[in-house]
């Protein structure tokens, strides 16, 4: 015991800080604390202006130095806790852009006062007098956007993090947010809290599991980087393994959780109908992309060298999670929990690029999370606009015969939906084939027939989608006023965008694709 | 001399065996005369507040607000005690970080205080 | 013959990257686009410039096809052709398809015509749909068309092809439905689509047999690769192709969509149904030369098809009253003729894509014609109500006259040159086919003469049988200039374009040279017959249309003509060969569906939901059970990672 003692450093070192490579980050924190400082002094009908442009700015800021600074800044920085490599500025890049598009729809005011889809009050208690006088006064809560851009901060780590510890700072910073984010809804109040809570119980369960197979894991190696667990595993002892299983999988699970793999996925549907369906679209893009980032790095950098111990977990969970996702998704009557089944299933097709081990499985996994992600920030800003009453119209008999009233709006859901069924011309198609081609190739019988399924359950959610198009424009309108509200012009630019890309990526992927092959090299 | 962790699963053994035995004895052994103030809900010693607006058993957010603080303050002196006792070594680098900690960790005040998380009621 | 056209072929494939003005090709493609994007996403805001912007779009792009031009022919001729890699389009594992264009001598020819036939149209559609409330759209249409049409045959792959294929067809549907607040119209737009798909789908089921044998569709890659496939391989594809090119060109046996396709503004007529788009189908047979001359079965094929529909062209034309539809029937009788000589082989493809030429140039001038006599005619079209309009539309006139010479194969007129060519051509060969086909060839000229005649004197002479309320005037210049240029090129252009055999030569590096070969006719004797054939129907015509009273109400007439006016019965043949069963096949198979393959799928179906709807009740909203959910997860990962190992 008096070794270990011994065994601290006596001298502290400082750490060789590359501002280059994490200014991306830097900034967009930057831009979270000025808009904390933003709701804490300026006048309140500023709010609302300042927030979204503080938040824009930062955004993009942050990504024009990603993407002009950073690039060439490429290594191990901050004592390799932080990673920025290719995969890193990719996903990190891709987060960026994505939230962009996120806080484009989450500014959306529909003509009113403070964004729409935003309780005035949080904290106020669901119908009672103190939310109705909020709302008179026109309370809004701005707060979504250093929120938002304080989980953007987390989503940026996450895929760059060279140590289990920075993986669990940037899991929690990027889901502390969003449990707030889902409780905000302005309309059903009761059922977004409870959203909420359900995410931060199930996340604070899930955390403790990564927390628990850290712990493991450097009970193992003796460290906590991933480069050292890796050198680790090669060269075992045999002594303590029967800690590495269990470090794996509870670290596994961890992540799994996060982006939505049956049998963690419990929380998504809830959490998807409850949230403010910005703040659900936003989740959905950029969380999957974060967290398929982490799996990326833990997997690819950490914990290959004993893929064969662990493989066939990830694989039934792959293998399920297609399952579940896609046939859960038929009996759904409500549009955000059938993306939300959808997203599951997506899930999965991505669990089975990972599972290639091959560095073609890293970019297809990462064109996919681009593929998906622009297409559903963009679905969801659409279910935002559809109401009947004032409210959004989710239920999905109030879809009927959208595609008469409102030909454009049906039409551009119906191509995000071709999208999400992997229809050619679609970005859903290059991106399933560029997921599947490197299973088939590298992942041996179990890629195949992981592919199989996935073919037999894009079968199973295209008929889900058609059948909602179906309804769209054949079916005659349920009765009651359904209209598509027209959404101001950020929101228009931000479903543009997500459509325009998702049409892009269907017709000339090989930009993309060739940019994600070039950047799936890990660096150790 | 067999694995030194040995000794500390006996302590954690004892530890244990000695709560489960306390909660066992006491129920047993003690006089159980109940009156109204023991049966109200612990609250730090403080008056329960009665039930918030709405139903159920509410805890007014003020504790939380007041908690959050603490902690929050706390966290800073953490990384301030090693700072200030390794200043020497770290230099300016170290310092500036912390000037940087420092601040972040005040807009968040700012936030509370603005908003009015420090009035009670 | 054979191994000539497979070495210019394969001279092709060695096609150098491109240089100077020809690396800006791509504009070509682009600013019509770029044209038809500003019009239809600036909506409304550009209603007032729209037109004009689109016009100089299209104007824009013959400049840039003139300059590549001319560079092209400061070089010599085994260097003109040129590779454009535009970007790298699919990149897939092995097959890594380029998008790139081929610009050679037959892609540059198309691309003058198009772009200045064109130009001039949209020139003409300025004043023609000057009233139109929707003018905008079609311009925007149009510039769709140009490029799309551009694309085609600037690609340098079969897919590429396919792309611009479907681009022409999608503009083609938006044109004829275009005013489709009229339900005929928008049926006729629906039939044009249907017809065109059944070709379309043999052009890809072609892309796929290639694909799958030869591994490229590049035209330089299949060129290669078809030298060492088999006879029957080749012969699929050239069949499969000549459907999609029967589709697209109008001709036997999916020859119905092109009467019908009238329905769209007249501008469409002349510029996608007479000059361009239809014609595409003969680019597509002669591009793909180097599978027909391995393949004689296939190419066989394609000289029946062209010959049967030059008579069934001109058949129907004879019977038309309205004065489009008899133009119709002749552009798809003069494609016929196209058709037959791209199946000739190396002897008769320089003088398809010749005809072809100056067939866009008289056919879009008499088309535009048609237009400024409807324009003055309160929008009638039948010939029958027309009459002694030389007088009222002098410049309609003539233009309308030297087009109508050209088309007879008068000389010095332009169809002379490239007609009596094909003719001559067709007379080549052994055996039965250069008698039968010479012959089919040399009468359909006489019918020509015929109906065309017929279509010119019941238009502009004979009496006038107007309606009482028309007052026929001459178009303004914005329509007449356009129509003046063109009849200026179906004047001259035959004559210019061969003095010297100089269009033959040009483009035989791309078709492929042929040996001096005789006909079996002496040349001079094949002319003398054909005008002989003309004059004589030219007479039969002014006997019958000019020197006679013409009857306001079309006469019952003879079988034959009832026949000819109901299109010799194409719709009744369809719809009784291919719709009713096709009616009843979907019946039973909806039958058989409901009963069988329904109960497997529907069982299926049934199998799913009842699964869904039983786990739906596993989501039952309480954190608790999705704790345990993920904690028995966990446990069930962990005892299948440790069984496992």
């Amino acid at each position: 015991m008096t070794a270990l003692i011994t065994s601290l450093p006596t001298e502290f070192k400082v750490a060789q800080v590359d501002y280059s490579a994490i200014a991306p980050m830097l900034i967009v924190t930057a831009g979270a604390l000025v808009g904390v400082l933003v709701e804490a002094f300026a006048p309140r009908r500023l709010r609302y202006a300042a927030q979204v442009g503080v938040a824009l700015v930062a955004l993009v800021a942050a990504f024009v130095v990603l993407v002009t600074v950073s690039v060439d800044a490429q290594g191990l920085t901050l004592e390799r806790a932080v990673v920025i490599d290719g995969p890193a500025l990719f996903l990190q890049g891709t987060v960026l852009l994505m939230s962009v598009l996120g806080v484009l729809t989450m500014a959306e005011r529909f003509g009113g006062e403070s964004p729409d889809a935003f309780t005035p009050m949080g904290a106020a208690v669901p119908g009672s007098p103190q939310e109705a006088s909020a709302m008179r006064a026109g309370l809004m809560s701005s707060e979504v956007f250093p929120l938002t851009l304080f989980a953007v901060v987390g989503m940026m780590l996450f895929p760059a993090a060279g140590d289990l510890l920075t993986m669990f700072v940037a899991l929690e910073v990027l889901s502390l947010p969003l449990y707030l984010l889902s409780g905000l809804a302005r309309r059903r109040r009761l059922l977004s809290q409870e959203a909420s809570l359900k995410y931060f119980l199930l996340g604070a369960f899930s955390s403790a599991f990564f927390l628990f197979g850290a712990a493991l894991m450097y009970g193992y190696s003796g460290s906590i980087y991933l480069g050292d667990i890796s050198k680790a595993i090669t060269s075992a002892s045999g002594e303590l393994d029967g800690l590495l299983i269990p470090g794996v999988v509870f670290l596994l699970v961890g992540l799994l959780f996060k982006v939505g793999a049956v049998p963690f996925h419990s929380w998504t549907p809830d959490v998807y109908q409850g949230a403010p369906t910005p703040v659900t679209g936003f989740m959905a893009a950029c969380t999957k992309v974060a967290a398929f980032g982490a799996i990326l790095r833990l997997v690819y950098v950490g914990l290959e060298a004993n893929r064969w111990d662990w493989r066939a977990g990830v694989i039934a969970v792959a293998a399920l999670t297609m399952v579940i996702g896609s046939v859960l998704s038929v009996t759904q009557t409500d549009v955000k929990r059938l993306l939300a089944y959808s997203s599951i299933a997506h899930a999965g097709f991505i669990l089975v690029a990972v599972l290639a081990f091959d560095k073609l499985g890293v970019a297809g996994t990462m064109f996919y999370l681009v593929a998906y992600g622009f297409a559903t920030i963009a679905a969801f800003g659409i279910v935002s606009m559809v109401r009947q009453g004032g409210s959004e119209a989710s239920h999905l008999s109030q879809w009927a015969g959208l595609g008469r009233n409102h030909p454009v709006v049906a039409a551009v859901f119906a191509f995000l939906l071709l999208a999400f069924a992997g229809i050619p011309l679609t970005s859903g198609f290059t991106a399933k084939y560029a997921a599947f081609s490197p299973a088939i190739a590298f992942g041996g019988r179990a890629g195949v027939s992981l592919v199989v399924i996935g073919v037999l359950c894009s079968v199973i959610t295209a008929f889900v989608y058609v059948r909602l198009i179906v309804l769209m424009y054949f079916t005659e309108p349920a009765g009651g006023e359904v209209v598509a509200e027209m959404p101001s012009p950020m929101t228009t630019v931000a479903l543009s965008i997500g459509t325009l890309v998702t049409l892009g990526l269907g017709i000339f992927p090989a930009q993309v694709l060739s940019l994600a092959e070039s950047s799936s090299v890990f660096l150790r | 001399m067999t694995n030194p962790y040995v000794p500390l699963l006996f302590l954690l053994a004892i530890g244990g065996g000695f709560a489960v035995f306390s909660v066992f004895a006491a129920s047993i052994a003690g006089p159980k005369r109940y009156n109204r103030a023991k049966l109200d809900a612990y609250e730090c010693g403080i008056e329960p507040t009665p039930q918030a607006a709405g139903g159920g058993l509410r805890v007014p957010i003020k504790y939380y607000l007041t908690a959050m603080l603490f902690i929050i303050f706390d966290i800073e002196s953490v990384f301030l005690y090693p700072f200030a006792v390794a200043f020497n070594q770290l230099g300016l680098f170290a310092l500036v970080e912390m000037v940087l900690f420092i601040i972040t960790v005040f807009v968040a005040y700012a936030y509370v205080w603005r908003r009015g998380g420090l009035e009670w009621d | 013959m054979t191994s000539l056209s497979t070495l210019a072929a394969a001279e092709g494939s060695a096609a150098a990257a491109a240089t100077g003005i020809t690396s800006a090709a791509w504009l070509l493609v682009a600013l019509p686009l770029l044209g038809a994007a500003v019009l239809l996403l600036g909506g409304r805001a550009t209603d007032k410039w729209g037109p004009l912007f689109a016009t100089a779009m299209s104007w824009a792009a013959f400049v840039v096809g003139f300059l590549v031009w001319i560079s092209m022919i400061g070089r010599p001729a085994d260097g003109r052709a040129m590779h454009l890699t535009l970007f790298e389009w699919i990149p897939a594992g092995s097959f890594n398809l380029q998008a790139g264009m081929l610009v050679d001598q037959l892609s540059v020819a198309f691309v003058l015509l198009v772009t200045f036939v064109g130009s001039l149209i949209h020139v003409y559609s300025i004043g023609y749909m000057e009233h139109d409330p929707d003018k905008r759209r079609f311009f925007a249409y149009l510039n769709l068309f140009v490029a799309s049409m551009l694309l085609l045959v600037l690609a340098d792959s079969y897919l590429l092809l396919y792309v611009g294929w479907e681009g022409v067809g999608l503009a083609s549907y938006l044109l004829i439905g275009f005013w489709n607040h009229n339900p005929a119209y928008a049926t006729a737009a629906n039939k044009a689509f249907v017809v065109n798909r059944v070709g379309d789908f043999g052009l890809s089921v072609a892309i796929m047999i290639m694909f799958v044998t030869f591994g490229t569709v590049t035209f330089a890659g299949v060129s290669q690769a078809a030298g060492g496939a088999s006879e029957a391989t080749l012969t699929a594809i050239g069949l499969m192709l000549l459907l999609g090119a029967c589709g697209k060109s109008a001709q036997f046996p999916l020859q119905s969509w092109l009467g019908d396709a009238m329905a769209g503004p007249t501008p469409v007529s002349a510029l996608i149904h007479a000059a361009t788009m239809v014609t595409a189908g003969v680019y597509l047979v002669v591009r793909s030369g180097f599978i027909f001359n391995a393949a004689p079965d296939a190419q066989l094929v394609v000289v029946i098809v062209g010959a049967i529909t030059l008579l069934f062209g001109a058949i129907v034309g004879c019977a038309k009253d309205d004065i489009k539809k008899a133009l119709a029937a002749s552009t798809m009788s003069q494609i016929g003729y196209m058709m037959l000589a791209a199946g000739l082989g190396p002897v008769g493809a320089a003088f398809a894509i010749f005809h072809l030429i100056t067939h866009g140039f008289f056919k879009a001038g008499m088309f535009l014609g048609a237009g400024s006599v409807m324009h003055g005619m309160n929008d009638q079209v039948d010939m029958r109500r027309f009459g002694a309009l030389s007088g009222a539309m002098k410049i309609t006139w003539v233009t309308f006259g030297l087009g109508w010479l050209a088309i007879l194969g008068v000389p010095p007129f332009s169809g002379f040159w490239s007609k009596d060519k094909i003719i001559e051509a067709a007379f080549v060969g052994e055996g039965w086919r250069p008698w039968v086909f010479g012959l089919t060839a040399m009468i359909g000229a006489g019918i020509t003469a015929f109906y065309m005649s017929r279509l010119f004197f019941m238009t502009f002479h004979g009496k006038k049988r107007w309606t009482d309320d028309v007052h026929p005037h001459e178009s303004p210049l914005v329509m007449t200039v356009p129509m003046m240029v063109l009849a200026v090129g179906s004047a001259l252009l035959g004559l210019v374009l061969s003095i010297g055999g100089t269009f033959t030569h040009w483009l035989e590096p791309v078709v492929g040279s042929h040996g001096e070969e005789s006909p079996v006719l002496a040349v001079p004797v094949i002319t003398v017959l054909t005008l002989l054939l003309v004059a004589g129907g030219i007479g039969l015509a002014w006997m019958r249309y000019w020197r006679d009273e013409v009857p306001v109400v079309a006469p019952t007439g003879s079988l034959a003509t009832q026949a000819a006016r109901r299109d010799l019965y194409q719709d009744d043949v369809n719809e009784g060969v291919f719709m009713r069963p096709g009616i009843h096949l979907t019946r039973s198979l909806v039958f058989a569906d409901n009963r069988g393959v329904d109960g497997a799928v529907g069982g299926m179906a049934a199998m799913v939901g009842g699964t869904s709807s039983r786990l739906r009740r596993v989501q039952n909203g309480f954190a608790r059970s999705y704790a345990l959910t993920m904690l028995a997860g966990v446990v069930a990962i962990f005892a299948l990672v440790w069984v496992i190992q």
